[in-house]
């Protein structure tokens, strides 16, 4: 028989953790810090939409671009939070959740040998995409000092004159770290400069903990070169609905959307129905959740200070990405470790690329009791490591 | 604060002040200044406990009592109200808008001692009406909590 594979499949690296992450859901007594979706139920009312959808029969396509209607609510939304005007006929596509629009993004946008620039550690599916829509992949270190935020010199040194598209993954998985303002205008103006184009994925842009998210498309001359990609997964803790969104200019949405008529047809129909409702009644949810994640990020912080391990504020997302370099281990190995003694799962920052080497995602989409019991447990291993380090000596 | 403070002891009033200042990230003097404020104004009016009695193996029966009064000149309800929740049984007296005038909440060890309440202290009052009495079977939800069922994390361990 002949090999019925593609090369390009084969030669996609596995995620590296897969094993890692084989062991902890065999581990029944295990608890976690390792999940990437909010704790939250979707909010009922939301719920209640996609129920009555189905039951008034809501169960065919709807237009490959998504519902006019979820599409002006959409737009609405992204006025009147975070001052970006688009047109939801033109400009806007309802998508399979945030990833599906990161790959047609990048599909759409991209000639072979065009290089991507991806900032890391940074969600694991920006690499891979890139590669699939044949650009080669350009890793830019986002580093610690800098609360892993993009500098304009990390950017400016990255772009060769075959640099097409930046990927902007703030607030970040798995670092927690966003950027503010000021941040955006050094990198917007290197961006606007080499004239490169940006996909800016905001799936965490409502779990911001320090002033307003701002989107890079809001700054001027920025929006004719950026995809603006968000989703309800993680605002609206309505991740298994699978639904998310891009905005951008007519010519590349025009592309993206066909892309997407070819591979998808439509996003779900009952997910598109309830996220109208999302966004038309959903804004007091969203800042509950807000208010509960920020305490529970406010209790670890505070508990890392205790236990002495150097971790960056971060202001964003659900994530804290704690140092452990101290302990001559490498990330996996602390995390197996962990894991083994602890029975407490947590990802190893590598997962998220090989600048997370030396650091932990630690996962606060947990009630403040989980987390407490989790950390305590934290706690006395790391106690234990620090003692076994002294004794050596 | 003092909004985000209320939030989260109205869920869990056992919640420490030193608990409070870290995941409000205030001082912990300003926490406990605040709460005296409020248990001084009377905003903070009790730190209760929610018990599903059915879990336990005491006897518990309670009732919700619509009652339907007579105001009086330049008291409005007020007097009929108070000399009904002065009654130790009586767990809330409301004042309701709709086809009756106040709302009872009652809580006795049997059937027979919340019924013997209405019969002979309830209705025998003045300015009583009439009374209808609506006998709880099951409580599914209480102070915004579900009663009796666990909550299962059903999420994958890990996800990147």
């Amino acid at each position: 028989m002949r090999n019925p594979l593609s090369d390009k499949a084969v030669a996609l690296k596995p995620s590296g953790i897969r094993k890692f992450f084989d062991v902890v859901n065999e581990m029944e007594d295990a608890i976690s810090l390792g999940v990437g979706e909010p704790d939250f139920d979707t909010p009922w009312h939301i719920r209640d939409e996609g129920i009555y959808s189905l039951e008034k029969g809501r169960t065919f396509y709807t237009s490959n671009a998504g519902l006019p209607d979820l599409k002006k609510e959409i737009c609405m939304y992204l006025k009147r939070k975070y001052h970006v005007s688009y047109d939801y006929h033109t400009e806007t596509i309802v998508t399979v959740g945030g990833s599906e629009a990161i790959d047609i993004a990048l599909r759409a946008m991209i000639n072979p040998g065009d290089e991507v620039l991806i900032p890391q550690p940074s969600y694991v599916s920006y690499e891979p995409c890139a590669i699939l829509a044949d650009a080669k992949p350009v890793i830019i270190n986002l580093k610690a000092e800098n609360e892993f935020r993009l500098t304009a010199q990390e950017l400016r040194d990255a772009i060769t004159d075959k640099t097409k598209v930046l990927i902007l993954p703030f607030p970040n998985n798995p670092t927690g770290a966003i950027m503010e303002r000021e941040d955006l205008e050094a990198i917007a103006e290197v961006i606007l400069e080499k004239d490169i184009f940006v996909i800016s994925d905001e799936i965490y842009s409502e779990l911001t903990y320090k002033g307003e998210h701002i989107t890079i498309a809001s700054l001027p001359g920025m929006q004719e070169r950026t995809i603006l990609i968000n989703g309800f997964s993680k605002a609206f803790a309505m991740t298994g609905w699978r639904l998310g969104y891009a905005c951008g200019p007519e010519p590349i949405i025009t592309q993206m959307i066909k892309l997407h008529q070819y591979a998808i047809m439509c996003a779900p129909t009952t997910s598109q129905y309830a996220a109208i409702e999302a966004l038309r009644n959903g804004d007091e949810d969203v800042k509950q959740m807000r208010d509960a994640y920020n305490q529970r990020r406010r209790y670890l912080m505070h508990a890392f200070k205790e236990m002495k391990l150097p971790c960056f504020e971060p202001f964003g997302a659900f994530y804290v990405f704690p140092c452990i370099k101290e302990f001559g281990m490498t990330s996996e190995e602390f995390a197996t470790r962990f894991l083994n003694e602890e029975k407490v799962a947590a990802v190893p920052g590598t997962a998220f690329g090989d600048c997370g080497e030396g650091f932990l995602r630690i996962s606060y989409a947990y009630s403040l009791n989980n987390l407490k019991i989790a950390i305590g447990r934290l706690k006395d291993f790391v106690e234990r490591l620090r003692k076994e380090q002294q004794e050596t000596k | 604060m003092r909004e985000q403070i209320l939030q989260i002891i109205e869920k869990n009033s056992r919640v420490g002040i030193d608990e409070l200042a870290i995941i409000l990230g205030a001082e912990e003097v300003d926490i406990a200044n605040e709460l005296k404020k409020m248990e001084e104004e009377g905003v903070i009016c009790g730190y209760h406990t929610l018990i599903d009695w059915e879990k336990t193996n005491i006897d518990k029966v309670s009732a919700l009592i619509e009652v339907r009064v007579t105001p009086q000149r330049g008291q409005g309800f007020d007097n009929i109200a108070e000399r009904i929740y002065k009654y130790p049984e009586v767990n809330a007296v409301y004042l309701i808008s709709g086809g009756y005038d106040l709302l009872v909440s009652l809580e006795g060890k049997s059937l027979k001692e919340v019924s013997s309440f209405v019969s002979d202290k309830l209705s025998t009052l003045d300015s009583v009406l009439s009374t209808a009495t609506h006998f709880i079977l099951k409580k599914y939800k209480d102070h915004g909590t579900i009663l009796g069922k666990k909550h299962v994390d059903t999420r994958e361990k890990v996800m990147p």
